[in-house]
């Protein structure tokens, strides 16, 4: 089985510091792959280079057998890689339901001219784009929160629109970064129900960077891990689990199971 | 001390309802300072949006369009081709500023991309005068500074063409923003770059529409300027009187880039006209300042602008 998302023997440096070195990946379609490692392993740049964001200075990035390495991150989007972001990144100043819609602007193909000449196409336009961001909303369950601006939400709220605003997309795959980073309890719950009904009743290919073991081992399918750049383990979450050399990089030395990994 | 809130509050009034003609004359020889300083704060508004820039600029390329537009018919290029040529070259103007200048400078502060606009400004200046020359030039665009008189008050056919662009000029780009694609990529483009991109908006055409956007603005603002009073260096100056109705009508804002302009334009001039020999005149000059400064008090976020919401 050929992977959806390859990435081939990457590397990116900035400045002086190596932050990734000839790191391979696949993700395979309908999988949960998480990509774990102790802070500064470099996961944030992996998914910053499959966006687009950055560019490798080596290596490559293949999306369906096609070459996607160079391509800017709008493109990378109209391919239908939608992501979320670690420090959250929403329109604050504009509505929860602003920022879904916004979400469908690959899909969106009201130009100035037709805007003008035919107002009635643009309305239809607009109440399909609408029918589907309901559908978000309500799978979310963020109905009441429609008309707030999101920059007055709760955090937690705040990424749950992330969320929405990237399958807005309808995405082939979803990358999110710390989707539960600064959550409590309920809310990473609620979060790891949604990334598994996104996966198995949409069929979304999640790549997901998480900190929290039991979260992580409880839906992932396979588990890469990161440490000083470079890829030092894979394989199921037990598996991982198991791997002296994931212990050693979280915990040094000592022989401990690894942190969170007895729940689940 | 009651001749003094007599002179203030009753005679001006009193002048006004004994001319009315005259005073319809003066509101409309405001609005159509207003609509001028209007279209320069378009151009500020339609690039604070997109890029979060405040475009030192925008005032210099007003003076540019006008300089390319009279330095063309000067030449005895046709009124429209000339009109086409400068389109053209403030096209070709926003391409070179997205390449040149904002993509070098991206994800820099804010402070900094404005200190490139006030670079843009001074080599705009340079450059123009270098390829135009540095004289007063009259533009003539064919539409006759004429008036005819309806019901006793006197109507300038320049004014009035002045103004009908203008309002069309603005519908146009109301609909463009609210309506298109694009006009909401580049409201999210203000709102947040990062996501902006995420979504599939792409960065670098989005500048350069609005720069050229802003550039077609400028055309529109220093053709009628400079028509109305000769093309010259001090066309960049009206940049200056943009600000207040900025302040007024709120950075972020179209429609209130329109309704501050119209305010400043109306009010100096009436405050020239009836208030003015009160203090000697010269209240054209600092009318729109002090409106601000109050604005700045009561309202910053202007009329329009959009409240700011953080959570803290």
């Amino acid at each position: 089985m050929s992977a959806l998302l390859e990435i081939r023997e990457a590397s990116k440096a900035f400045g002086g510091v190596q932050a990734v070195t000839r790191v391979s990946l696949e993700a395979q379609k309908g999988e949960i792959l998480s990509v774990i490692g102790p802070n500064g392993a470099g996961k944030t740049t992996v998914l910053n280079m499959i966006s687009g964001f950055y560019h490798p200075d080596s290596g490559r990035i293949v999306l369906e057998g096609r070459d996607v390495t160079d391509l800017a991150p709008s493109r990378i989007a109209e391919l239908g890689i939608a992501r979320t972001f670690q420090n959250i990144a929403l329109f604050r100043g504009m509505t929860v339901l602003d920022n879904l819609l916004l979400g469908r602007h690959v899909h969106m193909k009201t130009g100035v001219l037709s805007a003008f000449a035919y107002w009635g196409l643009a309305q239809k336009e607009e109440v399909a784009h609408r029918k589907r961001v309901e559908d978000i909303i309500d799978f979310l369950r963020i109905q009441d929160l429609r008309r707030r601006p999101t920059g007055s939400l709760a955090y937690g709220l705040q990424k749950r629109v992330e969320l929405g605003r990237a399958l807005a997309l309808d995405p082939k795959i979803l990358l999110l970064d710390e989707p539960m980073g600064g959550c409590n309890h309920e809310e990473k719950e609620d979060m790891a129900r949604f990334i598994l009904d996104v996966n198995q009743e949409w069929g979304v290919t999640v790549i997901l960077i998480e900190h929290d073991m039991g979260v992580v081992m409880d839906i992932s399918d396979r588990v890469t891990v990161l440490d000083m750049g470079q890829k030092i383990a894979e394989g199921t979450p037990d598996e991982v689990r198991a791997n002296p050399r994931v212990i050693k990089a979280y915990l040094g030395e000592t022989k401990t199971d690894l942190p969170g990994g007895s729940r689940g | 001390m009651l001749d003094l809130l007599y002179a203030v509050a009753v005679a001006p009034f009193r002048d006004m309802a004994g001319a009315p003609a005259f005073l319809i004359e003066v509101l409309i020889g405001g609005v159509f300072a207003g609509l001028m300083y209007s279209l320069v704060a378009l151009g500020f508004v339609l690039i604070f949006k997109a890029s979060g820039v405040f475009n030192f600029a925008q005032g210099v390329m007003v003076l540019f369009a006008a300089l390319t537009l009279v330095g063309l018919l000067e030449r005895g290029v046709p009124v429209l081709v000339a009109l086409a040529l400068t389109t053209v070259v403030m096209v070709a103007l926003a391409f070179a500023i997205e390449r040149l200048v904002l993509r070098p400078l991206v994800n820099q502060a804010h402070i900094i991309l404005f200190m490139a606009t006030i670079g843009l400004n001074f080599f705009l200046e340079g450059f123009g005068e270098m390829l135009w020359g540095a004289n007063v030039k009259k533009l003539d665009i064919g539409i006759p500074d004429r008036s005819f008189i309806v019901r006793g008050v006197q109507i300038n056919q320049l004014e009035l063409t002045a103004a009908a662009t203008a309002a069309v000029l603005v519908t146009v780009l109301a609909v463009f923003f609210q309506r298109t694609r694009i006009g909401r990529a580049l409201r999210a483009v203000a709102d947040d770059h990062e996501a902006a991109l995420s979504i599939g908006v792409p960065l670098r055409t989005i500048w350069v529409v609005v720069w050229s956007v802003a550039g077609v603005v400028a055309i529109v603002a220093g053709l009628m300027w400079g028509a109305k009073s000769g093309v010259q260096f001090s066309l960049s100056l009206i940049a200056l009187k943009a600000l207040p109705v900025l302040i007024l009508g709120g950075f972020e804002s179209v429609p209130g880039a329109i309704v501050g302009g119209l305010i400043i334009g109306v009010g100096e001039k009436l405050g020239e006209v009836y208030w003015g020999p009160l203090v000697g005149g010269a209240i054209e000059n600092w009318f729109a300042y002090v409106l601000a400064l109050a604005f700045l008090l009561a309202r910053p976020q202007g009329l329009f602008g959009e409240k700011i919401i953080e959570r803290v």
